[in-house]
């Protein structure tokens, strides 16, 4: 089979093929994960493209599947009495419809990808790993971390499937909700991951992003009437529409109120609008919906100026009724300053402070020094940028910050 | 599958009940046992003497040892268990949940090796 006709089967039929494979296996993810690459191998071997290549890998990995099986029930056998060689031919592809991949199978890998008792990063990579197929060494590369810590990982949350009975399946009514959230979650980690940091490979993080967004649609395809699946899709589509004009030619971050609006793509803000509003049509809302009127609010905006921070400052008031969180009252406390004013946006961020749960947390700084700037306490704003400067641990957002505070002392 | 069911909480906290409290958690344990029971989950529990009586072994160089208390100081001590059957870990989370002490204490669901 050519290489290039199996990596495109790889890359948009893994988690499909993946997803009913585990389920054949009674929920063994590591089974049916032999079995796939075995099947995979086998068709690098063939000569000629079957024309189902799909469905071909799939046979053969099924196949492989049911041999295990059989030779599991068949102790006392020997392995090679108790399963005759397998005849790779492609003409006997005889599979009952039942047994072809279908749509609930993956949404049961993601749900099990994302159980919560795993750990979250082991969620992300899993889901990763098994619905868009990338290998440990992929992921390791997009999260910074050794090959050996990622492959770590995933063997032991796969393990910890197969060997605590985490069940194959969509939790029922009364436990969705709760496991709906740590998907939503997950695939906003996987996207953002791609999405937020400048650290590492950009290519690798290009696909990150890209990924996220087509795990969120794959969920709105699979769950239609879940509004805030939607609206994480929406979210992450009127993000990712701004991650042209986030950097300039020469690598520099560039805030949103100074980007080049010209350089947002106009298709992702477009198809962005209408999954939020469509979302917004269940009347439902919830956090990811919220966030995504917002970020609908600045990319309707035609300048930096026309934006309806009134509006804005609600709805963070709003999410933060619905999600108290520190890092959410810094947002609604930057809202707050552009809607009404620095200083009362520098109060809130002062409250923030003496708490104490961000001082660790970079943009607690850069915004108190900002707002600082604007209230024209330049004294304490150099304090602030020079805390955020220590704390910035990518080359883009220390030069971002050294340029302010150059602007300051100059 | 078979689940253990680990009950771990502060054991000062028993101490400091009212009678009546203590009689409501009684209460409340028998409805929950009443309840595995009635799903034919129930395999095996009870509750244990708290840490001052424990005693733990060690042997090293083939030598035992022996030391009065738990084998290491914790918040919250193991006070008692449950050993369930149930179809998969969520519905063993279930039962985790279900556990009276869960409201005050923790209570740690480890799947048992079975042996193939």
């Amino acid at each position: 089979m050519t290489r290039d006709a199996l990596e495109r089967v790889f890359r948009t039929k893994y988690g499909s093929l993946l997803a009913s494979l585990v389920r054949h296996a009674g929920g063994d993810f590591e089974a049916a994960e032999a079995a796939l690459s075995d099947a995979f191998v086998a068709a690098l071997e063939q000569e000629v493209l079957p024309d189902r290549p799909a469905a071909w890998v799939f046979a053969i990995a099924r196949r492989r599947l049911v041999d295990r099986a059989r030779r599991r029930g068949a102790l006392e056998l020997p392995d090679d009495l108790a399963s005759p060689p397998v005849s790779e031919a492609p003409d006997d592809l005889v599979i009952a419809r039942e047994d072809f991949p279908h749509e609930d199978d993956r949404l049961r890998l993601i749900f099990t990808c994302c159980h919560p008792a795993l750990a979250p990063e082991a969620q992300v990579a899993l889901t990763l790993n098994a619905l868009s197929g990338l290998s440990a060494r992929e992921i390791a590369r997009a999260f910074l971390v050794s090959d050996v810590t990622m492959s770590q990982r995933l063997v032991r949350a796969k393990a910890k499937i197969r060997r605590a009975g985490i069940p194959y399946r969509v939790p029922p009514g009364g436990l969705l909700a709760e496991r709906l959230d740590a998907v939503l979650t997950s695939v906003y980690l996987i996207f953002n991951e791609g999405y937020s940091a400048a650290l590492g490979d950009a290519l690798v993080r290009r696909e990150l992003a890209d990924e996220g967004i087509r795990l969120a649609r794959l969920l709105v395809e699979l769950l239609p009437d879940e509004p805030e699946a939607r609206g994480l899709l929406a979210l992450l589509l009127l993000q990712d529409s701004r991650s042209d004009a986030r950097v300039s030619p020469q690598g520099e971050l560039v805030l949103l109120e100074d980007q080049d609006r010209s350089l947002w793509n106009r298709s992702k803000i477009d198809e962005g609008l209408v999954e939020l509003d469509r979302a917004l049509a269940a009347r439902r809302a919830g956090p990811y919906q919220i966030q995504a009127a917002i970020a609908a609010l600045h990319a309707r905006a035609t300048d930096a100026e026309a934006t309806d921070w009134n509006e804005i400052e609600w709805l963070y008031a709003e999410l933060l009724r619905r999600q108290p969180s520190p890092v959410v009252a810094l947002n609604h406390a930057v809202a707050v300053a552009m809607a009404r004013g620095p200083a009362e946006g520098l109060a809130l961020v002062k409250r923030l402070v003496a708490e104490g749960a961000l001082e660790g947390y970079l943009y607690l700084h850069s915004t108190r020094a900002e707002l600082l700037v604007r209230t024209e306490q330049l004294g304490a704003a150099r304090a602030a940028y020079r805390r955020a400067l220590e704390l910035a641990d990518n080359a883009l957002e220390r030069r971002f910050l050294a340029s302010r505070l150059e602007r300051l002392d100059g | 599958m078979r689940y253990m069911l680990l009950i771990y909480s502060d054991e000062s906290h028993y101490g400091k009940l009212t009678e009546e409290e203590n009689e409501t958690l009684m209460r409340d344990y028998y409805a929950f046992q009443e309840g595995l029971m009635g799903a034919k989950a129930y395999i095996d529990g009870a509750r244990l003497h708290p840490t001052p009586t424990a005693t733990t072994v060690r042997v090293r160089g083939g030598k035992r040892s022996t030391t009065d208390g738990p084998f290491a100081e914790t918040k919250e001590q193991l006070g008692g268990y449950y050993l369930i059957e149930a179809p998969d870990l969520d519905a063993a989370l279930g039962w985790a949940e279900k556990v009276p002490t869960s409201r005050y204490g923790s209570v740690e669901v480890r799947p048992l090796w079975e042996m193939e």
